[in-house]
C-alpha cells in the first residue's frame, strides 16, 4: 500500500506550448504580488516600530497580502508551466496552508521562547536568551509532568493488549457482531471533556459515584480516586484508554480480517492449539497493522491533556500531570508566554527524537521477526 | 491449498464427541461473557448519564439506578438548560448560551472538515499520481511532510497562536479556530485520501485524458465521485476528532466563539452536586456524535482502518 502505485505514469504528452508573451504575463504577476506581499510586511514592520506611523489596526493585511500571493503563484504555475502547472496546483494550497498555519507558528515559538513575556502584564516582550530554558532545567513539576508522560506511555502496552483481545473476540464467530461493534467503538465517539465529567466527576465521585459504591462493596472503604498519587495516574489513564481503546481495537480488527482464514487452520491442522496458533501465526502476521497502531496511539497519548485538566487539574501534587496539562495550567497561572512556549518547544524537539528512535527500531526488529 | 481447505473441512464434519462439545460451550459462554462485559463497560457510563439528568437530589445521593423502579424521572437537569417541555417556549439565558456554543461547534467543525477534505483530497490526489520535485523533496517526502505534522502537539502551537491570533485579530473567532482544526485534521484526511486515490486503477484518469478532459476535468468529474466513499470516512472523522477538540478552543475562545466542550468544561467546577444539570449537558453535548457513531459506524472503522492492512 505504501507505494506509489503507478505515481507518473499518465506521462500523456499534450503538445502545450507556452508563448513568450504569456510567460511574461506570467512573471509580471508573480513578481507584482511578491511585491505587494513584501512591501505590506515591510510597512507593518516600520509601522509597529513607529518609524512610519500608517495607522494598520492589526496584521490582517499581511495575512491578505499572503492570500493574494498564494493565489498568484498558483497562477504563475499554470500561466507559465501550462499541464505541469495544472498538476502542482493539486499540492500547492495544502502546501501553502501547512506552511502558514504549522511551519511558520511553530518557527515563530522558537523565538517566543527566548522572550520572557508576560502578556497579562502591561509591559512588552523582553529578550532574555536562554534563560527561559535554563530555568526549565530547575522546573522540578516539568520534569515530573516528563516522567508522568513515561507511565502514561507504558500504559499504551495495557490499552494495546485489551483492544487485541477485543478485535479477537470481535473475529470470532459470534452473532450481533455489529451490535457489539458499535457498542465498543461509542467511547472513541466521545468527548474528553465530556467523559472527564461523565467519569471522573460523577462516576468515581467519593460520596454517591456508583464506581466508589462498588469500591466500598469490594472493601475498600476510602474509595478516593484522586487523592493518591498512583490510584489517581491510573484512574486517569483508565479514562484515557476507555477513549482510545477503541482506536486500537478498529486497527487491529481490520487487520484480523485480513488475514487469510487459511492460515490459522492449518495451524489447527498441525495440532496446535488455538493459544499457540495465536503466538506462532496470529501474532507475527499482525505485527505490521499493530506497529502502525500503536504508534498513532503513542502520537495522541504525547497529546493527552483534556482529561487531566478537567479532573484533576494535574493533582494530588503533580502526580497526574501530563506536559501539555502542565504547560496549560502554566499558562492559565501565570500569562508567561515565554516560558510556556520555551517548556512546549523542548517538549517537541523530545518527541521528534523518540519516535525517530522509535521508529527505527520497530523497523529493525519488524524485520527481524518477520524474516 | 484446495486440498488442504477440504481436510480442513473433513475433519469438522464428524459429529463432535461430549467432552469437545462442553469444551464448545465454555468456549461460548467465555466468549459472550467477555463481549457482555465490555458492553458494560463501555455503555454504562453514558446510561449513567442520561438517567442521571433525570434524577433529582435524593436519587443521585442514594445512587439510584433504573430509572420507573429506583427512580420517577423528572425534567429538572433539563429544565435548567432549558430544554424541558414545560421550559422551551419561554425565554432561557442557559439555553440560549447553549445553542450558541453548540452553533460554535457545528460551525466550526463541520468548516473544518470541509476545509480539510478540499486540501487534504487536492494534495492527495496530486501524491497519488503525479511525479513532483521540489527541491530535495519527491513524492514521499512530500507525503512525510504533510502527515508528519500529526506529532505536533497542540500545545506546542497554542501559545504562538495566542500571540499570532491577538496580533492578527483572529483570537475568540470562528474563522481563527477552523484554521487550527483544519491543521489537525489536515494529515490524517491527506493519509486516509491517498489511499482511497491510489485504489482507484490509472486506467481511468488516462481514459478520460484521451477523451479530452483536462487534468482538473478528469479529477472532478471522473475520479472524485468514485473515491466519494473515502471522501465520506475521512469528513465523519475529522467531524468527530474535532468536535470534541478542548485544547485549542479553551485556550484561544473567550466569550464569542466559545465552543461546546469549553462550556462542558467551565461548568464542571461550578456545579456541586447539581448533577442533573451537569447530566443533561454533557448529554446534550455527546448526543450528536454518539448518533452518528450508531448510524454511520460503517465510515468510522473504513476512515480508521485506512492504511492498516497493507
Amino acid at each position: 500500500m505504501n507505494q506509489p502505485v503507478a505515481a507518473g505514469q499518465t506521462e500523456i504528452v499534450i503538445a502545450d506550448p507556452i508563448a513568450p508573451g504569456r510567460r511574461l504575463f506570467g512573471h509580471v504577476l508573480l513578481a507584482a504580488a511578491t511585491l505587494l506581499l513584501v512591501g505590506t510586511a515591510l510597512l507593518q514592520v516600520l509601522d509597529v516600530a513607529g518609524i512610519a506611523p500608517v495607522g494598520f489596526l492589526n496584521w490582517r493585511p499581511l495575512l491578505y497580502a499572503y492570500l493574494v500571493w498564494a493565489v498568484a503563484l498558483g497562477a504563475w504555475q499554470v500561466i507559465t508551466r501550462g499541464y505541469i502547472g495544472q498538476r502542482a496546483l493539486f499540492v500547492l494550497p495544502a502546501a501553502l496552508f501547512t506552511l502558514a498555519v504549522a511551519i511558520f507558528p511553530t518557527l515563530f515559538g522558537f523565538y517566543i521562547a527566548s522572550l520572557d513575556w508576560n502578556l497579562s502584564s502591561a509591559e512588552g516582550p523582553h529578550f532574555n536568551g536562554f534563560h527561559n530554558f535554563v530555568s526549565m532545567f530547575h522546573d522540578a513539576y516539568y520534569w515530573n509532568a516528563l516522567l508522568n508522560m513515561g507511565f502514561y506511555l507504558l500504559a499504551v502496552i495495557v490499552e494495546y493488549a485489551i483492544a487485541f483481545g477485543l478485535a479477537l473476540l470481535l473475529n470470532a464467530e459470534i452473532r450481533a457482531r455489529k451490535f457489539f461493534r458499535v457498542s465498543f467503538l461509542l467511547p472513541f465517539m466521545l468527548s474528553p471533556v465530556a467523559v472527564s465529567w461523565m467519569i471522573g466527576k460523577s462516576l468515581m465521585e467519593y460520596r454517591f459515584g456508583p464506581a466508589a459504591r462498588l469500591a466500598r462493596d469490594l472493601g475498600w472503604h476510602t474509595p478516593a480516586f484522586f487523592a493518591q498519587p498512583w490510584t489517581a495516574r491510573i484512574a486517569i489513564e483508565a479514562m484515557d484508554a476507555w477513549v482510545s481503546i477503541p482506536f486500537i481495537m478498529i486497527l487491529l480488527l481490520a487487520g484480523l480480517q485480513a488475514m487469510p482464514k487459511e492460515v490459522t487452520e492449518a495451524a489447527k491442522v498441525d495440532g496446535a492449539n488455538g493459544w499457540q496458533a495465536f503466538w506462532r501465526v496470529t501474532f507475527p502476521m499482525m505485527l505490521p497493522v499493530s506497529v502502525t497502531a500503536v504508534l498513532i496511539r503513542v502520537i495522541f497519548k504525547l497529546k493527552l491533556a483534556d482529561i487531566v485538566i478537567n479532573v484533576t487539574s494535574g493533582g494530588p501534587g503533580g502526580a497526574t500531570d501530563t506536559v501539555s496539562s502542565f504547560i496549560y495550567r502554566v499558562y492559565r497561572d501565570r500569562s508567561n508566554v515565554g516560558y510556556g512556549t520555551a517548556l512546549a518547544m523542548f517538549y517537541l524537539v523530545l518527541i521528534i527524537v523518540f519516535l525517530t528512535v522509535l521508529l527505527r527500531v520497530t523497523r529493525h526488529w519488524t524485520r527481524s521477526v518477520n524474516d | 491449498m484446495e486440498t488442504r481447505l477440504s481436510t480442513g473441512a473433513a475433519l469438522e464434519i464428524p459429529p463432535a464427541e461430549p467432552g469437545i462439545s462442553i469444551r464448545h460451550v465454555i468456549g461460548r459462554v467465555l466468549i459472550y461473557g467477555a463481549l457482555l462485559l465490555w458492553t458494560f463497560i463501555c455503555l454504562f457510563p453514558i446510561y449513567w448519564t442520561v438517567t442521571t439528568s433525570f434524577k433529582s437530589a435524593v436519587d443521585v445521593t442514594q445512587g439510584h439506578i433504573i430509572p420507573f423502579v429506583d427512580f420517577m424521572p423528572n425534567w429538572k437537569g433539563w429544565g435548567s438548560l432549558g430544554l424541558s417541555p414545560d421550559t422551551i417556549f419561554e425565554i432561557s439565558t442557559p439555553r440560549t448560551e447553549f445553542l450558541s456554543r453548540f452553533a460554535n461547534s457545528v460551525i466550526t467543525s463541520v468548516g473544518a472538515s470541509l476545509l480539510a477534505i478540499v486540501l487534504g483530497s487536492l494534495a492527495a490526489y496530486g501524491l497519488s499520481r503525479f511525479k513532483y520535485r521540489f527541491g530535495f523533496m519527491r513524492n514521499d517526502d512530500i507525503l512525510f511532510f504533510f502527515i508528519s505534522q500529526l506529532i505536533l502537539p497542540p500545545v506546542v502551537l497554542a501559545l504562538p497562536f495566542l500571540v499570532l491570533y491577538k496580533d492578527l485579530a483572529l483570537l475568540d473567532t470562528r474563522i481563527g479556530l477552523i484554521l487550527l482544526y483544519t491543521l489537525t485534521v489536515l494529515p490524517i484526511v491527506v493519509w486516509i485520501m491517498r489511499d482511497q486515490f491510489n485504489s482507484i486503477p490509472i486506467e481511468l484518469d488516462e481514459a478520460a485524458l484521451v477523451d479530452g478532459l483536462s487534468v482538473w476535468g478528469a479529477f472532478i468529474r471522473i475520479i472524485l465521485p468514485i473515491a466519494l466513499p473515502g471522501i465520506v470516512a475521512a469528513f465523519i472523522l475529522s467531524l468527530v476528532l474535532t468536535w470534541n477538540e478542548y485544547f485549542f478552543a479553551a485556550l484561544l475562545t473567550g466569550s464569542d466563539a466559545k465552543t461546546l466542550p469549553v462550556m462542558v468544561a467551565s461548568q464542571t467546577g461550578s456545579q456541586g452536586i447539581n448533577w442533573w444539570s451537569m447530566a443533561a449537558l454533557s448529554a446534550a453535548a455527546i448526543a450528536p456524535l454518539v448518533l452518528v457513531g450508531i448510524l454511520l459506524e460503517r465510515y468510522i472503522v473504513k476512515g480508521l482502518s485506512t492504511g492498516a492492512v497493507k
